[in-house]
């Protein structure tokens, strides 16, 4: 691993260059500077640009890595299995019903504990057909073992693209990762963005630490995955210990993600929440939650709500899976009444999947905080900052300790 | 395909819908869909009696723009779902249609075990050699020099895919390459594929003026095929191996293989079904 000497903020952001770029191009620069070895594509919108992007800089000679057009997501992430058990550093990106055609390699990447890095450009899942923004996708497939981290900007798309490499490459995690940037909000949002250094980032990923776990290895050439549970296998214990050892694995990422932000923050002067931000939360009675781009407005709603004098804060979620209920916990020990707005819908319960998440936490704080579910921002759909004051008046009515509603609000109902 | 013989005569315009096309200006599969109304005209189907299934892509929008059963499915799967539909309601007239992207690369597998089960239906896939939705990239057929794609700027660097060659050797039973530049030639080879018993693919060259502008020039380069259709494999063979893409307007193979369960029933009656609707009547 690295020993470069740690420079201080300001001589590192002075080796910054700032541009003007979309999410999609600034995931690409992001992986350029990672330097991966391999990278699978196959076009999806939006994540399209996004991957040409990466071809480009690849074609112009700024990035050296194999880069594959597959036939297929199922194929793509198939071949960036084969590359990481060769010991390559692997990137890929895809959304929606590319994800959903994905699943069976996704499955098996965290089982198999593959750091790969996969882009989710987040697009709502079909039927009925739409090529829109929504958070389905990554919430659909939450349960795999996957690390995800959402982004709320496209300075935090970058950034968080790059610590993912290094969370996922991390001894202790050794895990794929998700980083999750809204589809037409951030894909296609051109905003003002540091881009760093290549040397600082080199020093900052230190050299590639390869799955030799599962890498071809000339001291021990071996069979990956072999049929385990009893049906000629060795027994149900080792399919037992893969999973505990996953689980363990995420559970080590909530702690290494914070420390990996801690050390970009340290190398880069820019620091991003890890897993939990809070915003005006500390003298709040109540509080919404948000995830994703949609946390800028929702932000704007809180500041004039203050300013009306409704003592409102916002806890937003960076990272989903694992879910950080300890520091989730924290921020719902401060607070009376919850509002949670998920981009997705939760068939089961009828209600937001975080929402649904967040029931567990409220369960370990051990008291009872009243909270509404919104669903809102399905198919691209526009949460703005009015519709955030909905949210606020409606958590806000919770504190008079009348009856909760246990139908979710549809925020986008009457647009 | 006794179901052609409807006395009621139909027009082109009997099986068009009220949604307007939203491809590009100029786009070939604009004269292709007219050539698919033209068809079922011409063998006056009443429309309750086809479907129309696609994937996704410019050229799976079709279903959404004819008047008669459509569904426009997941990406690449058209041919699954066009199967199980058959099977279910072999009194139907079942047309696929969709792009090379759709067909050849993501539901390359389906392509090639729809050919082997011969299936009674017919495949009309419009070769754009590219993929249109997502701005231009290379798709399975697009040569391996051709770098206008940001994707692959220094050309794919892989062979393309011979869809009538590899239709040939899965067992498809009717196969013919038509050019959009002649709607009406279009419209007749679909007739004659839908009334051919099996699994019938009929390739169109349909440019894609956006992201291909020097297709413009196929309508120059297509010649009409100088062939006779032919049921001998080895010789439809020969003839596909030497071709250069541009023979279009003639069926190039129509086999006498028997389609997949000739001759079966519908695993439901409409008038059952109907009866099961009638609720509280």
């Amino acid at each position: 691993m690295t020993t470069a000497t740690l420079e201080t903020p300001r001589e590192a952001a002075a080796k910054q260059k700032v541009i003007l770029c979309e999410g999609n191009e600034a995931a690409a620069l992001a992986v350029a500077l990672a330097r991966p070895d391999m990278v699978a594509v196959y076009p999806i919108t939006p994540q399209s640009s996004l991957v040409e992007h990466v071809a480009k800089l690849i074609a112009d000679g700024k990035m050296d890595a194999d880069i594959v057009d597959a036939e297929g997501e199922h194929s793509v992430l198939s071949v960036l299995q084969g590359g990481a058990l060769a010991g390559a550093r692997t990137y890929t990106a895809t959304c929606g019903p590319g994800l959903a055609f994905m699943f069976e390699p996704y499955f098996r990447t965290s089982g198999m504990r593959l750091p790969i890095v996969m882009t989710i450009v987040t697009r709502d899942g079909i039927t009925p057909q739409s090529v829109w923004g929504g958070h389905q996708d990554a919430m659909t497939v939450r349960e795999v073992g996957w690390v995800q981290m959402y982004c709320e900007t496209v300075q935090e798309v970058l950034d968080t693209t790059i610590m993912a490499f290094k969370v996922a490459e991390h001894h202790d995690v050794m895990l794929p990762v998700n980083i999750c940037l809204d589809g037409n909000y951030l894909s296609y949002g051109a905003s003002r963005v540091e881009l760093p250094d290549q040397a600082e980032v080199d020093a900052f990923l230190g050299d590639k630490f390869v799955n030799w776990h599962v890498a071809l290895d000339p001291q021990r050439p071996m069979a990956v995955d072999p049929l385990t549970g009893g049906s000629g296998g060795k027994g149900p214990s080792t399919f037992v210990r893969y999973r505990k050892g996953q689980c363990k694995g995420m559970q080590n990422a909530l702690r290494v993600i914070e420390e990996v932000h801690e050390e970009w923050a340290q190398r880069f002067g820019r620091s991003f929440a890890p897993l939990v931000e809070e915003y005006r939360l500390d003298d709040a009675e109540f509080a919404i939650m948000t995830l994703g781009s949609m946390t800028g407005a929702a932000k704007d709603a809180i500041d004039e709500a203050r300013e009306a004098g409704k003592k409102v804060g916002l806890i937003k979620i960076k990272t989903f899976s694992p879910f950080p209920v300890e520091a989730l916990v924290r921020s719902l020990a401060k607070v009376r009444a919850l509002g949670v707005v998920d981009r997705s819908v939760g068939f089961r319960w009828n209600c937001g999947p975080m929402f649904q998440e967040t029931l567990g936490a409220l369960y370990r704080l051990g008291r009872h905080v009243p909270a509404m579910s919104f669903i809102g921002g399905l198919a691209g759909a526009d949460l703005t900052i009015p519709h955030f004051h909905r949210v606020i008046d409606a958590t806000e009515a919770l504190l008079q300790g009348g009856p909760v509603p246990t139908e979710p609000v549809w925020l986008n109902e009457r647009d | 395909m006794d179901n052609c013989a409807v006395a009621q005569k139909m027009s082109p315009k009997d099986y068009k819908s009220d949604v307007k096309p939203i491809w590009c200006a100029g786009c070939g599969d604009f004269s292709v869909l007219s050539a698919i109304t033209k068809a079922l005209a011409a063998l006056s189907l009443p429309p309750e009696q086809v479907a129309v299934v696609s994937g996704i892509g410019c050229s799976s929008r079709i279903p959404a723009y004819t008047s008669v059963y459509g569904f426009h499915g997941v990406h690449g799967r058209a041919l699954p779902i066009a199967t199980g539909l058959k099977i279910a309601r072999p009194d139907l007239t079942v047309l696929v249609t969709g792009g090379d992207g759709d067909g050849f690369s993501i539901g390359g597998n389906h392509f090639l075990h729809a050919c082997r089960r011969n299936v009674d239906m017919t495949y009309v896939v419009m070769d754009n050699q590219v993929y249109g939705m997502t701005k231009g990239q290379a798709s399975p057929t697009t040569a391996p020099d051709w770098e206008g794609s940001k994707l692959t700027p220094e050309g794919a660097g892989i062979n393309p895919f011979h869809p009538l060659v590899v239709a040939l050797a899965a067992g498809a039973n009717f196969i013919a390459r038509c050019s959009s530049s002649d709607p009406n030639n279009v419209a007749q080879i679909i007739a004659e594929g839908i009334r051919h018993p099996g699994f019938s693919l009929i390739q169109v060259l349909s440019p894609c003026v956006t992201f291909r502008p020097e297709q413009k020039d196929w309508k120059r380069m297509v010649r009409t095929a100088v062939v006779d259709a032919t049921d001998d494999p080895a010789r439809a063979a020969r003839r596909l191996m030497t071709d250069d893409g541009f023979n279009v307007g003639k069926v190039l193979y129509k086999g006498s293989r028997e389609p997949f369960r000739p001759g079966a029933e519908a695993c439901f009656q409409v008038d059952d079904l109907e009866a099961g609707f009638a609720v509280g009547q």
